[in-house]
This record gives structure tokens, sequence and C-alpha cells, in this order.
């Protein structure tokens, strides 16, 4: 009973950390470009982990996801970057308030009746790589433990209770300014761009998973200063423009 | 028809693709590519490198930022 009880609260609580991150960059994407392709990449994100659990089954703890963060997390640094950015131009110029309607004609929110292919493979990637790491967590942990069908309990309510809580609040999320929420995505994939990047070549960080609050500060206090400082610049050309 | 679709569809995953890594600034993708490419050596010769890709990351917005606005002006 403690056995089946400590391999539910781990893979549980394991999981519940990939499954925010997952539903921050699942919601961050459909709030700021739109829900519709999104949902169908986060969907499709669903439906190909599924399959390769399905296939893989156990031997999933033995797939190298050392790759897989290399080449999810350098893109998702580069497209971090890009948004970053233009987050902090955006932000900079007109500031924190009133930005979303200031910015409507800037084109980052799809209204075009066709896929956005952007907000589907963010989407994608992020629920198939954090789909991975829980089902990675879940077979490992439940194998070692000889408990795999808790550690799958575990897991997937991990994934409903912060998918269900998600979803409960995208409203809120929304109303954010939408430039607001691009930096705020854009320092957010950046930091787990650069967190998976350098993971997935083996390199240790300091304090391990801690890192990432430490790369969350840095890349934070980065873009206020840049938005201080473009601030600065466009306060000091506004009298002659 | 149906080929002129695919090619429509190839060209936009394309297309896709370079704004997904290129965007409005290459050198940003190219920082990040050097950055990995030079820890990875750094790494090799057991050097500690976790801090070069953060330093990087701070520097090449700041020169983005200053670019954009020179090019704007």
């Amino acid at each position: 009973m403690n056995v089946v009880l400590f391999v539910f609260l781990t893979t549980f609580l394991a999981s519940a950390v990939e499954a925010i991150e997952m539903v921050t960059i699942v919601v961050g994407v459909g709030a700021t470009r739109g829900w519709r392709s999104t949902v169908i990449g986060a969907a499709a994100g669903f439906a190909v982990l599924a399959a390769i659990v399905l296939i893989l089954g156990a031997a999933l703890s033995v797939i190298p996801i050392g790759g897989v963060r290399l080449v999810v997390g350098t893109l998702l640094l580069i497209f971090g970057l890009q948004w970053l950015r233009k987050g902090i131009v955006r932000v900079a110029a007109h500031g924190f308030a009133g930005i979303r309607e200031a910015h409507l004609d800037e084109g980052a929110e799809w209204t075009r009746p066709e896929m956005d292919w952007t907000a589907f493979v963010v989407a994608f990637k992020g629920v198939l790589l954090e789909g991975l790491e829980v089902a990675f967590v879940v077979v490992s942990f439940g194998a070692s433990a000889n408990q795999l069908g808790v550690a799958v309990v575990g897991g997937v309510s991990a994934v409903v209770l912060i998918g269900g809580i998600g979803l409960g609040i995208h409203r809120l999320v929304v109303r954010i300014p939408r430039s607001v929420l691009q930096l705020v995505v854009g320092v957010l994939l950046t930091t787990f761009g650069s967190f998976w990047a350098l993971e997935g070549m083996g390199i240790d960080w300091p304090l391990g998973d801690g890192a990432i609050i430490g790369l969350l500060i840095l890349y934070g206090v980065t873009a206020l200063s840049y938005i201080a400082l473009e601030r600065r610049r466009v306060l000091g050309l506004s009298p002659g423009t | 028809m149906i080929m002129d679709r695919v090619v429509s569809g190839v060209i936009g995953f394309g297309r896709f693709w370079y704004e997904f890594i290129i965007g409005d600034d290459w050198t940003i993708a190219a920082t990040v590519v050097v950055g990995l490419v030079v820890t990875a050596i750094l790494k090799s010769s057991g050097i500690v490198a976790w801090w070069l890709v953060p330093v990087l990351v701070v520097a090449i917005v700041g020169v983005s930022l200053r670019r954009e606005s020179r090019t704007h002006h």
C-alpha cells in the first residue's frame, strides 16, 4: 500500500511539473496566435504521443531523449528569442497597458481560415516533448517499482488535472495584452529552449532543474532592462519625431 | 489542380520553417547555432560551458535590438 501511494504521488508530482510546462506553452501560444491551430497541434501531439506509447510501451524508457531535447530545445530557443525581441520592442514603444488593441494589425494573431503552422508546430512540439518526458518518468519509475499501472494513473491524472486548470484560466490569459504575453512567452520559450538544448548535449546545469528558475530570472531581468533602454531611446527621439 | 495544391503546400511549409528559424534577424539563429557548437567543443575539452548560451542570449538580444533601431532610423 505504501509503495502504491509512493509511486502514485511521485509520478503524479513529476508529471504535474511537466504538464504545467506543457499547458504553459499551449495556453501561451493559443492566447497569442489563436486557438484553432493550437488545439489541432496539441491534439496531433497527443495522438502521436499515444501512438508512440502504444507502440513502444515500456521500451520508451530507453529512447534517447537527449537528441529530442537538443533539436526541440534549439528550435524553441531560436523562436523564443524572436518573440522576446518583438515583445521588448512593442512593450517599450507602447507600455504594458492597451497594447493589444494597438497591435492587432501586426499579424501575430492568426485570423485567416487556413492553418497557422506556427501555432500548430509550437503546440505540437510542446505537447510531444513534455508528453514524452511524462511517459519517460511514468514508464521508468513505474517499471522500476514494478507498479506500472499505478504510475500510468498518476501521470494521466496530473496531465488531466493541469490541463483542466489550463483550460479554465485561458480566458484570463487571453485578456492579458498580447505584446506582454508575447514577451512572457518569449522569456519562457527562451528559458526552456536554453535548458533543454544544453541538457540534450549532456551539459550539467548547476542546481539541476533549479537552473530553470535562474534562467527565467536572468532572461526576465534582461527583458526589463532592454525595455527600459528602448523606452529611453524612444523618449529621447520623440520630441524630434 | 492537386499538383498545384501539393506544390503550394510544400512552398508554404518551407516558408514556415524559414520564418520560424530565420525570422526578422538571421543573426539570432546563427548565434544560437554557433553558441551550441562552441559549447560542445568546450565540453569535449573538459571546460565548464553551461554559461555560454545564456550569455550569448543576453548579448544577441541587445545587438539585434540595436541593429533594428539603427535600421529603423
